[in-house]
Parts: C-alpha cells; structure tokens; sequence
C-alpha cells in the first residue's frame, strides 16, 4: 500500500464522489435560496481542477472561487522591482520558475536575464547553496512562495554547516492565513465556506483554522491535490454549509495533522517574522509578508544591497493597472470576464495582473481552459 | 480560436522560437510575408516538389540544445534525426542525402565534438543507406558569442507519394508511435540540473524505418503525419487541427507515458503534453484502418508503446479537448519554453 | 499553493535520503522531517516540496485516506466497481 498518486484518481471514484457532491449542493441551495459559493486559496488547487477539468462538471449551484493562493499571483511589482534591479546591478539572482515572467513596473526577471543580467531558474532550495558555492561573489535567492516553501528556506540559512557566506536571500515569502483573513473579513464577499491548500496545512496543522471558524463562522476543510481529494474535500464542506455548521474537517489525513510540522515551524518562526504585505490586487495584508529577522541580517539582500535596491524604479501605476481587477477576483467578488483587460489588453503574453501571468492564475486559467 | 494581434513586434523575443503561436505569427508576418511559392506557403515541415512523377521532399533544420548531451542523445544524434523524421513525416522515408553545418564556440572541447560526430555517423547508419552527410561547413564564433555549438541539417529525398501534415479529415483515428514527454522532461531535467535519476532518456530516434511500416499497412488511408518536437503533443496537433479546419478529442486514460516520465512532470510541474518529443510521431488515419495500422507500428522496435489516443472531429479549427476521465480540460499550445514550477 | 510529491525513500545518508518517486530518484534534505530522534529508514513514504521531505506519510494515514474514500462514497456507488488495488 503506498501513497502512489494513480490510486487518488480513479474516475468512477470519482463520478460516485460527484453524485455525493450534486446531493449536498442541492441541499445547501436550498437552505441559503440560492447559489453556494466557496473559495480555495490555493494557486495549486486551480491548477488540479484546470488539468482535470473538473469546473465543468461541477454543479451549477455551487460557485467555486480563486481566493489569493498563488505566490505568482499576489506577488506585487515592487518586490519583482527589487529583484530585478540586483540582477541588472551585477548579482547573480537565483529564482523559482513561477517567478521568472511575472511583471516588474518596467521589465520581469527574464527581460532581465535578456538584457544581459544573470538570472537562474532553481528547482530547489538546496540549488542555491551549491551554485553559491561555485560563485566567486555574492548571490541572491529571490526566495517566494508560502509557508511551505517558507520553511525549507529557512531550513537552509539553519543548516549546520552554514551555507557559504556569499549566499543572500531577497524574501517575498508569504503567509496565507493573513489573506484568507482579509477575504473573511470582508463584508461584500459572498464566500460561504474555504477550501484549505492541503501542502500549507503540511506545515501548518489544520488546527490553526479553528479561530478563524471560531471568528467568522464559516466552515473550512483542509484538502489534497488529487481530483479525489478535491472532490472529496468540497463535498464534505458544502455538507457544512447545507446543514448550517462550521467546523473545521481534514480531508487530507495522510499529509496533515491537527499541530503539522513542529520542526518546520519553529526552523520558519526562528528565521522569519512576519510583516505588513501590499498583495498585487489586495493592497495592505497585515502579517501577509515573511521578513528575515534581525538576527539575519547578515544573510539580508535588501539589508546587505540597499543601496542597489534604491535604483529599483519608483512603483508608479502599470499600463492599465487601474483597471485591472485582480483583487476583485481574488476575493470572489467578480470573474475574469468582468475585467475590460481580459483577453484584451491582458493576455498570456502581455500580462498586466499577476493572475494572467501564472500558470495557476485565475485570469489565466479562464483565458486557456474556459470558465 | 482567440483572435490573433496583427504582428506589431520590433524585437526577437524566445518566443519566437518555441513552437508555438508567436513563432508561427514571426514566419507568417517576416518569412512568408509577400512570397506565393506554394511550397512555402504549405508551411510544413518538408517541402514537397513535383519531380519526374513523383516528389522531391527537402527539409532543414537547425539544432541549439543546452546541455547539448543528455540521456539518451545528443545534439549530434538530435540534428541527424530531426531531418530524417521530417521527411518521413511527408512519406519521404529513404533518405537520398544529407548536409551538416556546425557553428562552434571558440574554446568548445574537441573530445565532445568527436563524440557528437561519431552520434552524427551512428544515427545516419540507422536511418538507411542513404542517410550520409554527403557536405557541409564549419564556422568558429568567438567565445561568448554562443552558447556551445549549433547544427544545422538539411536532407533529401523523393518520394512517389506524400502525406502532408494538413490532411486530417473527421473520422479519422489519431495515433502517437510511443510514450510522450520523454525528451523534453530529459532535457528540462539536465538543464535545470534536477538530479534526477531513473529511466528518464531522451527517446530521439530515426522514425524513417518506422514510417516505412505504417505506411505499408495504411498506404492512402494514412491521411496525415507530424512529429511533436518542439511545443509537443499540443503543438503539433493545434497546428494539424488548424491547417486541416477541423477539431481534435484525445483520451487521457489513452496516452501512454513511461512511470519515469509521469513522475518527473509530476515533480516539475510541468504539462508532458507541452514539451518536446523527438523520437515519436502523431499518425490520423481512416478509422477502418486503424487497427492495422497500430498492429504494424507495435511490432516494430521504435513502436512497441504505439496507441490509439483519440479522433478527429467536425468541430472549430484547432480545438483540442482532452477527456481527463473527471471533465474536459482544453488544450492550448503555448508560446513560452516550459519551466519548473513550485506551486 | 505549493507542489508537493509522494515518494519512497530508498536509502538514508545523515541528512540526505534517496526518495523514489514511482519512477525517478532524486536526493532530498532531511533536515525538516519529524522526529528526528526516529530515523527515517528505506521503505517509508515521505511528501517532497522543492527538494525537501516536509512530512512522514504514515501507513496508518494512508489507510485512513483510502477508508475515507471508500465510506464517502458508499451510498453513490450504484454498482461501479471496487477501487483496483495498486
């Protein structure tokens, strides 16, 4: 018996999952008068549900939204600025690929790279160090992502021994729950349940969730990756909702447990404190953003190279930027159709809104697959 | 299919290389421009011209790969097979000759160009008696100027008979001659330096022989042919679906993968059905002679993984529908070179 | 939010095992796994995220999951056929 993904994607599972699915819908619909929306806030979520296609085979009563999930897409142009102007200043910049494209106020990573910069893709943290070692100056780590990418960065500053001296990281690490707590709290979304990001509550726990029930009185269930997994996951929350409860539910007991990763969290909270964010689309999230404590300044890009950090350009307001409505649909108040860039103005490859530049993003996502 | 901006671009992007719809736009909007030379404007892979009574196929190629070995190939073994495949794709599967230009970097180790040579020499002797470089030229760029080495390959052939790339027709089957992503996932995972480990190689291969067989099996109900190279599975049956004004629905359960491939796109995040594949073709032929023709590719060594992945339907030019088993996931050729993802 | 893949772990090294998963091998650090005082050995199952082992998928776990299926969607099967054994 192992955890082979195969087993978690066994299409007449999943249709008897479907059937389970329709019944609760038609119960909450019933119960609140109308159509039952929901919101995960996971880029990766989107992403399962765009590769098996599942939206359309979704019941019609049950709206499910994109909530701010996805690092690439809340990822604003300033922090992309900085990045971008230690690369055109001479420093090596070591990026994840979900990064590379998204646009800065003047130029992405790439267009860096394509100016001359040296930009490289990593797939693992654990890159950074040796190609750090095989540096004669100083390299960056543009390190992004959640709390679960958080932690293995904050594994390698941890690490015994050190990684080499000449290793810095430019953080642009997030933290969900802050923006899950912005959507909750705020009074127009019509979000009647969450759908958790199944690898976050790895390192998290999904007892972290039970104040935010407690606080908002929505139900919240923590789910996989896998079309089973997800149907799964929004059959048990929509459950919820049509019997008028919330609680917090595990549908994804093989990676997450009540406390999550101990070890992962204390490396995460030893290295990292966190900070007010400007979310591209959402503006200020409180305790949104991870920020090397003092006690790293040493490892600090934008302490080390402030001074090259001050060319990076003023963020003045994008092309378009007024118009685009990202945050709107981030936080399930409008679809991307209601965007007048979408399609338009905002494509794949002239993306204005982080969420047409990842491959996750919802903009992207309705462009590619349909709505 | 979303419209098309009118080609408004000052500059080379990396896009215009990548096999999908900006390079497309790039050949139609600078190289196609004015010119009303039919062959050209087949835009396919080989160019077929009436010769005698029958046809005299050319194609060329031009091979930059970073790194440029890998598991399972070489650029050497790439530039050969590139040419060889298509013009086996036009049904041009005996090879009358071969050219080969190399573009070196100053300060490119000569111990690896032997090494790439003799891939050159070993994946002629595959792909038949008349595949040999017949001529060629050598240039030295200074170091800096370029990355490593380029090889560019032009082949010759006739043919009484040719398949084009835009002959689909609903109805027909849509069959692929073996696993799909290896190359490209070999590649990605070399060039990002993944470590990874296991039976992921590049499946680059002459498919002339191969070609032979199916099309000795099918004969004129084998309506059209393409190999997914660059931009993949995706790619090449948009450009298909598109050229032929017709629509494509493919079965996930159908496509067959290598485990080593469906866990090395798991872990990269990537679409198998995106990148390259240079040792595999995309076959539609009429639905009676389907099953022939699978029976013939699957006892030959190159298409023992041959299979039946979907059909060809009336439908909006270009559409590809993929049945994932739980819904229906559209597929779009992209214009970008797919990266690893982390989330 | 964060791609995350199971794998089996092949053979530990310090703090560097050998993770299969179900097809390649790739080196994973360790040094965020729980319970370090209870050394991961070959044949466990880990979840690997960008190059590190964030979580021990425990058999007993696993069973849950699948029972959980298995009694979710009991009432709906109308005939369809047990899940195959891997």
């Amino acid at each position: 018996m192992n955890p082979n993904p195969l087993q978690f994607r066994d299409p007449e599972r999943g249709a008897a999952l479907l059937r389970r699915l329709e019944r609760a819908v038609d119960r909450a619909v019933a119960r609140l008068g109308g159509p039952v929306s929901v919101m995960h806030v996971c880029g990766s979520h989107e992403q399962a549900i765009a590769r098996y296609g599942l939206r359309a085979r979704l019941p019609a009563g049950l709206d499910l939204r994109m909530g701010p999930g996805c690092p690439v897409c809340v990822t604003d142009a300033p922090e992309i600025d900085a990045a971008v102007a230690l690369a055109r200043s001479g420093l090596p910049v070591l990026t994840y690929g979900d990064m590379l494209r998204v646009p800065g106020t003047e130029m992405s990573l790439e267009d860096a790279r394509a100016a001359g910069a040296r930009v490289e893709v990593l797939y693992a943290a654990t890159q950074a160090v040796e190609i750090a070692r095989g540096t004669p100056g100083p390299v960056v780590f543009f390190a992004t992502g959640f709390e679960t990418t958080a932690v293995t960065t904050a594994a390698l500053l941890l690490a015994e021994p050190p990684p080499p001296e000449n290793l810095f990281v430019l953080s642009a690490h997030k933290w969900v729950p802050a923006a899950m707590e912005i959507v909750a709290s705020d009074r127009r979304s019509r979000i009647a349940g969450y759908l958790a990001a199944g690898h976050a509550a790895t390192i998290t726990g999904f007892g972290l969730f039970e104040p935010f029930v407690a606080r908002h009185g929505k139900p919240v269930v923590v789910a996989g990756f896998e079309p089973l997994d997800i149907l799964a996951g929004l059959a048990l929350l929509v459950e919820q909702i049509a019997d008028g409860v919330a609680r917090v539910e595990n549908a994804f007991p093989r990676c997450v447990s009540h406390e999550g990763n101990q070890r992962a969290l204390a490396a995460l909270h030893r290295v990292f404190d966190t900070d007010v964010g400007e979310w591209r689309g959402i503006a200020r999230v409180p305790d949104g953003n991870l920020r090397l404590r003092a006690a790293f300044a040493h490892r600090d890009a934008a302490v080390r190279f402030a001074d090259r950090l001050a060319a990076a350009p003023a963020p003045t307001a994008r092309a378009n930027a007024d118009d685009c409505i990202c945050g709107a649909i981030m936080s399930g108040r409008a679809d991307p159709a209601d965007c007048p860039l979408f399609g338009r103005a905002c494509r794949p490859d002239t993306p204005v809104g982080a969420c047409m530049v990842s491959t996750e993003g919802a903009c992207r996502i309705w462009l590619e697959h349909g709505p | 299919m979303t419209d098309r901006p009118p080609f408004a671009e000052t500059h080379v992007r990396l896009a215009h290389g990548a096999g999908g719809p900006a390079m497309r736009a790039l050949i139609d909007a600078v190289f196609l421009g004015q010119t009303r030379d039919p062959a050209a404007l087949a835009r396919a892979d080989a160019a077929c011209l009436p010769f005698g009574d029958g046809f005299l196929v050319i194609t060329t190629d031009a091979h930059v790969v970073s790194p440029p070995e890998f598991p399972g190939g070489d650029i050497g073994r790439l530039s050969i097979c590139g040419v060889v495949n298509d013009l086996a794709m036009a049904g041009a599967c005996d090879v009358a000759a071969l050219t080969s230009c190399v573009v070196l970097e100053e300060g490119f180790p000569l111990e690896t160009l032997r090494r790439l040579h003799a891939s050159v020499e070993r994946a002629c002797a595959e792909a038949g008696a008349g595949a040999r470089v017949v001529a060629g030229d050598t240039k030295v760029m200074r170091r800096g100027e370029l990355d490593g080495v380029i090889f560019s390959t032009t082949g010759v052939a006739f043919a009484n008979r040719v398949v084009r790339d835009d002959g689909l027709r609903p109805g027909d089957a849509l069959l692929i001659t073996g696993t799909i992503g290896d190359h490209g996932l070999t590649v990605l995972s070399a060039r990002h330096g993944l470590g990874l480990e296991g039976e992921l190689r590049s499946d680059v291969a002459p498919l002339n022989g191969l070609v032979k067989v199916a099309l000795a099996a099918g004969g004129a109900q084998v309506h059209a042919m393409k190999d997914p190279t660059r931009g993949g599975v995706t790619g090449a049956l948009t450009e298909m679906a598109e050229k032929a004004g017709v629509a494509v629905r493919l079965r996930e359960a159908a496509l067959p993968m290598t485990a080593a491939a469906r866990a090395a796109a798991e872990l990269l995040g990537i679409d198998p059905l995106i990148v390259a594949n240079e040792g595999k073709a995309l076959i539609a032929v009429a639905p009676e002679a389907a099953g022939t023709v699978l029976a013939a590719l699957r006892a030959h060594p190159l298409g023992h993984a041959a299979a039946h992945i979907g059909e060809v339907v009336a439908g909006p030019a270009g559409e590809l529908l993929l049945d994932t088993g739980f819904g229906t996931r559209r597929l779009v050729s992209r214009d970008a070179d797919p990266l690893p993802r982390i989330c | 939010m964060c791609l995350g893949v199971p794998g089996q772990v092949q053979s530990v090294d310090g703090n560097t095992a050998v993770v299969d998963f179900f097809g390649v091998r790739r080196a994973v650090c360790l040094d965020l796994i729980e319970e370090p005082e209870r050394p991961l050995v070959a044949g466990e199952h880990v979840l690997v995220h960008v190059g590190f082992a964030i979580r021990r998928i425990e058999p007993e776990d696993l069973e849950e999951t699948l029972a959980f299926f298995a009694s979710m969607s009991s009432e709906d099967l109308e005939g369809l056929t047990p899940p195959k054994p891997t």
